[in-house]
């Protein structure tokens, strides 16, 4: 799998990453390293075989409808790095 | 050129239960932000989420009354995006899953039926709400964050703005009817996004469509329709071409245009959540769920139409809201008039409802005084005008009618005698009229009927004033 | 005898036979900690003070004539990435330096309610991505055998600590051999139960599908015991399994005779090293000494667990860790204009490159048009590689492996290539995939006296028959009980 600057600067955008020039560079090779291994995979063959999402298979895990967290909002605000009457803080978001 | 428009909704509703999604915080508004919230709701790292049993029922109740069918085996999904109401920068939803697939609601355009085919029903979750301070950043209060919603997906097969908004008509009652969802647009519990687009007449493949986001009102999507079709129509006929795009709806200005940042692509790298598991519905629960579900509205309205007599109409007026046909039923289960009772409730009732926004369930006075009313107007002890004046009493100080109607001295005269002295007294000062009667102006006796009217202070018998008229100046 | 280097029940039976109190136990390993954390640097954070509380109490208890659990008393300490009520809990990131829980995990909760004075919380590679634990953003922590070599990661810290007597037992993780790999190579005892029997509630997510919490500890019988403490269903982790309650010291019967084991044979051929694959076959002759037969295999999908491996994690960890945004929690930019600059600058400062590229592997493999090819693919060589699992589950009671195919490397040794570290997974990683329970025990030294494990895996839930494979071959051999001499190269002592 070849991998082009261009490709690793849409992945990091969707990823809300940045990488300087020399950085980018790096992130090519090692991810072509790494998606290249994985093209390995393309060898097994898979016919007619259903993906596994989960090792364990299990249904239903459902909760009762029924109120039961309780917590300070000091607690809940108490690692935010911006915050102010009693929200979260962000910079203005336009739409 | 003859244009079509073509509609495709999909429609977000919050579901009515007493927690989120997947956690046990309550779903509450109005609150002091960020009250209602707990590690999973706020994304605290090692949180993980319980769906909500209740939830997960209410759709398929959802899509039960929709007449879809119910996925058997159904998973969740993640929908990867970033924005601060966002806290995971994930979304769980359902994919390609949804739990109910392929069903309809018929509505009324006119005199026709038209059935309006559902692509799917699925579950998902709410994001939190953006606070815009003035000058400063934006705040961010998740309380509304992770709140249970269904998704209903629509084909496109809605032709206007007014069938879409006897489509989402339906869709609340619905909703109403079955209990899942309060349905208060105002408080952003029914929202759509409105895809739209336009075709030449009699062509059949589609336009290139548009979709345009923050539709929170009926009314809203009734304008933003019309003027998303305009606005296309126009860049056809000036020979330009139709862009797919995300549009937002600005309700003030009655606009849409396209949002920003549509540069970033889509893409929502969507997998099973692998931190949630299976969802399978087995017969039983099928089947429990099947049987609790009440007489939905199509049912009432062919009934009220077979059994009572109203048209077609009238009855969808009446079971559009649960809470009015409810009332409906209760005021004739008596024996009064279906007929008269229908025609209170959809003309002056809802009119006063209206002028006082008021909703259906906040009705202050009882069925059976509405029916106490039907019976004094029918029996002739009060007329018609004096009926409206006990409605208004009834808004106001809601007690028995016939109390009303003693205290108000509503009662109609119906004494011939005193009504033939009123009679013989107005026509004696009307000469003109009666010259104008004999003449063949009919307008005459409505005017006569007037003014005796007047002199009783409107409580003269309005038919027995007519005939004692006609009487009077037939004999002169 | 120095109550630091003992196990968890011969301190147990010290504590019931009042020949020691727990505060003077927990006060020998904090003093151990203080003599020789500024080597190993095992620890992040601290919390003597609490732990000599804790201590105490359970003294009291004892001193009430009350009976006291396996666990209570004795000191230990938890990976940093398990969350822990009012202390900091930072996954090695700068991401989370300053990040304090308000809640604890599932297994700390566990562990506090067994009255296990809590030591701190240990050092592992950032977000538990890596081999070496060389990935944190704060400091390396240091084989006790061997200074100038790695712990193994990304428990690193957690096995370090119980190899040099730093804790009594530890709590890490394991995506992809994270237990079991530090563990070979410290020379402790290492488990991987089977998913979703440990809630993984408070566990700062890597792999949400592959991640579980595990036991570290000096010997087989002890990490029965701390199996006990921490299994269980918890209602708040949807993928806890809601099972019977198993007493697993029940499963300590030293007895394999007529067990048949499989020998997965695709890890000793190519590339495992000549004195780990020695090791591995003495370890097997000693079991056939015991009266149990062993098969050979080969494994069909062998190499593909790795590639498998490497794509679903990051396309987990891609979606698990977009919630570290700089907005509730955690490292906020002093430098943005706008909101994507926010994210942006955010992410990219608090993350390591090992994180960013394990971010940026799993994004594309997610991305439009990638999914099918990678993401999905892997899904589906993943029930290749559970079938053939169970396959061999039809033949065998267990099956053997080297844990690792080397004894642990020096420092840097790997960190040019990302794909040469990740190899260090390659005997672990299919038991993650497939969910199943897997051990690593000391089986051997190597010629410069570094540790070798053994791997045994079990079927679904079959932890019994893996802790009786393994309590039977401790009983049998003696590299349990070796202990590291901290700054002797030759770090080898009976
Ligand atoms: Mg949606
Ligand atoms: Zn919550």
């Amino acid at each position: 799998m070849k991998l082009t600057v261009d490709d690793v600067k849409y992945v990091a955008n969707l990823a809300r990453l940045k990488f300087g020039a020399e950085e980018e560079g790096r992130f090519v090779s090692d991810m072509e390293d790494i998606i290249g291994f994985a093209d390995m995979l393309g060898e097994v063959d898979t016919e007619g075989v259903d993906p596994t999402f989960h090792a364990i298979n299990l249904q239903n895990v459902l909760r009762e409808d029924v109120v039961t967290n309780l917590y300070d909002r000091e607690a809940l605000l108490q690692n935010a790095p911006g915050k102010m009457n009693g929200c979260f803080e962000v910079p203005k978001v336009v739409e | 050129m003859n244009y079509e428009t073509v509609v495709g909704l999909e429609i977000h509703s919050e579901l009515s239960t007493v927690t989120k999604m997947y956690c046990g915080c309550a779903t509450s508004f109005g609150s002091e932000p960020n009250i209602h919230c707990c590690p999973v709701c706020l994304a605290m790292p090692g949180a993980l989420p319980v769906l909500n049993k209740t939830a997960v029922e209410f759709a398929i109740k959802a899509g039960l009354a929709m007449n879809c069918a119910i996925t058997r085996s159904g998973k969740q999904d993640r929908k990867n995006y970033f924005y601060p109401d966002l806290p995971k920068a994930y979304q769980i939803s359902q994919l390609d899953t949804p739990l109910c697939v392929g069903g309809y609601i018929d509505i009324t355009v006119g005199d026709e039926v038209k059935r309006i085919r559902i692509n799917r029903i699925h579950i998902e979750e709410d994001a939190g709400k953006l606070l815009h301070e003035a000058g400063g950043g934006t705040l961010v209060d998740f309380n509304r964050g992770g709140t249970p919603l269904i998704e209903i997906v629509t084909e496109p097969d809605i032709r206007s703005s007014e069938e879409a908004r006897l489509f989402l008509e339906s869709v609340k009652a619905i909703l109403e009817y079955i209990e899942v969802s309060d349905c208060k647009m105002e408080q952003g519990s029914l929202r759509c996004d409105v895809n739209v687009s336009v075709r030449p007449a009699g062509q059949t493949e589609f336009g290139t469509r548009t979709e345009m986001k923050n539709v929170n009102s009926f009314r809203s999507a009734v304008r933003a329709i019309d003027f998303e079709s305009k606005r296309q129509i126009e860049e056809l006929e000036y020979g330009g071409t139709i862009v797919q795009e995300t549009r937002k709806w600005n309700d003030d200005k009655g606009e849409s245009y396209p949002m920003r940042g549509k540069e970033e692509a889509q893409d929502y790298r969507y997998f099973p959540d692998p931190d949630l598991v299976q969802i399978v519905v087995d017969d039983e629960m099928l089947e429990r769920i099947k049987s609790s579900l009440p007489e939905l509205p199509d049912a009432r309205k062919a009934r009220y139409v077979g059994d009572y007599g109203l048209t077609r109409y009238d009855a969808e007026q009446i079971t559009n809201s649960r809470c009015l046909a409810d009332f409906f039923e209760k005021a004739v289960s008596g024996g009064v008039s279906p007929k008269a009772v229908g025609n209170w409730i959809i003309g002056d009732i809802s009119k006063i409802l209206n002028e006082k926004s008021m909703e259906a369930g906040d009705i202050p006075f009882l069925p059976e005084q509405l029916a106490k009313l039907v019976t004094l107007i029918e029996e002739g002890v009060i007329s018609n005008t004096a009926g409206k004046k006990v409605l208004d009493e009834l808004f106001e100080n809601p007690r028995d009618p016939e109390l009303i109607v003693k205290e108000k001295g509503l009662v109609q005269i119906s004494d011939e005698g005193a009504l033939k002295a009123v009679v013989v007294q107005i026509i004696d000062a009307n000469p003109q009229s009666v010259a104008d009667y004999k003449a063949g102006k009919e307008k005459a006796v409505t005017f006569l009927v007037g003014q005796t009217m007047r002199a009783t202070k409107g409580q003269g018998n309005p038919q027995m004033l007519n005939k004692l008229i006609k009487e009077e100046l037939d004999s002169r | 005898m120095n109550y630091y280097d003992l196990t968890a029940h011969e301190i147990h039976d010290l504590l019931v036979g009042k020949e020691a109190t727990s505060e003077e136990i927990t006060k020998s390993v904090i003093t151990r900690i203080d003599s020789v954390d500024d080597k190993v640097e095992a620890y992040l954070a601290r919390t003597s003070e609490a732990a000599i509380e804790a201590a105490k109490r359970v003294d009291a208890k004892i001193t009430r004539g009350e009976r006291i659990g396996a666990l209570e008393g004795v000191p230990m300490a938890f990976k940093d990435n398990l969350c822990t009520n009012g202390v900091k809990t930072t996954c090695s990131s700068r991401m989370l330096e300053t990040f304090v829980p308000f809640y604890d995990a599932f297994v700390v909760k566990k562990v506090n309610e067994g009255g296990s004075p809590v030591l701190g919380k240990l050092n592992m590679d950032e977000f538990a991505m890596g081999s070496s634990t060389e990935n944190s953003y704060f400091q390396k922590t240091r084989n006790p055998y061997d200074l100038q070599k790695v712990p193994g990661g990304s428990s690193g810290g957690s096995a370090a600590a119980v190899s040099a007597g730093s804790a009594v037992f530890t709590l890490g993780s394991d995506t992809g051999g994270s237990i079991r790999q530090p563990a070979s190579f410290c020379g402790v005892v290492g488990m991987k139960p089977t998913y979703g029997l440990v809630s993984r509630f408070g566990c700062i997510a890597f792999a949400s599908s592959l991640d579980q919490i595990g036991p570290l500890t000096k010997d087989v019988t002890d990490c029965a015991n701390v199996l006990n403490t921490i299994v269980g269903h918890d209602p708040a982790d949807s993928t806890s399994l809601n099972v019977s309650k198993v007493d697993y010291t029940k499963a300590l019967v030293n007895d394999v005779k007529g067990l048949k084991i499989g020998v997965a044979t695709d890890y000793l051929q190519d590339g495992v090293n000549d004195e780990v694959k020695a090791a591995v076959l003495a370890a097997l002759d000693v079991f056939r000494s015991l009266g149990a037969t062993v098969g050979e295999y080969t494994m069909k999908a062998a190499k593909y667990a790795l590639p498998a491996y490497y794509i679903i994690s990051g396309a987990e960890a891609s979606s698990n860790l977009a919630r570290f945004d700089g907005i509730r929690y955690g490292h906020r930019t002093e430098s943005f204009d706008n909101l994507k600059e926010l994210y942006e600058n955010s992410r990219s400062e608090g993350f390591g490159d090992e994180v960013k590229r394990r971010i940026m592997v799993g994004t594309y493999a997610l991305s439009s048009g990638y999914y099918d090819a990678y993401y999905k693919k892997a899904q589906k060589v993943r029930t290749v590689i559970c079938n053939d699992f169970k396959e061999q589950f039809e033949k065998y009671d267990f099956i053997v492996t080297p844990t690792t195919m080397a004894t642990a490397f020096t420092f840097g040794e790997k960190t040019g290539s990302p794909l040469e570290m990740y190899l260090n997974d390659l005997c672990t990683v299919s038991v993650n995939i497939a969910g199943l329970p897997g051990i690593s025990i000391p089986c051997g030294f190597d010629g410069g006296g570094m540790p070798i494990g053994l791997q045994i895996i079990g079927r679904t839930l079959g932890e019994e028959m893996v802790l009786r494979a393994a309590y039977t071959f401790e009983q049998n051999t003696q590299f349990h009980k070796h202990r590291a001499i901290i700054g002797e190269k030759e770090g080898r002592s009976v």
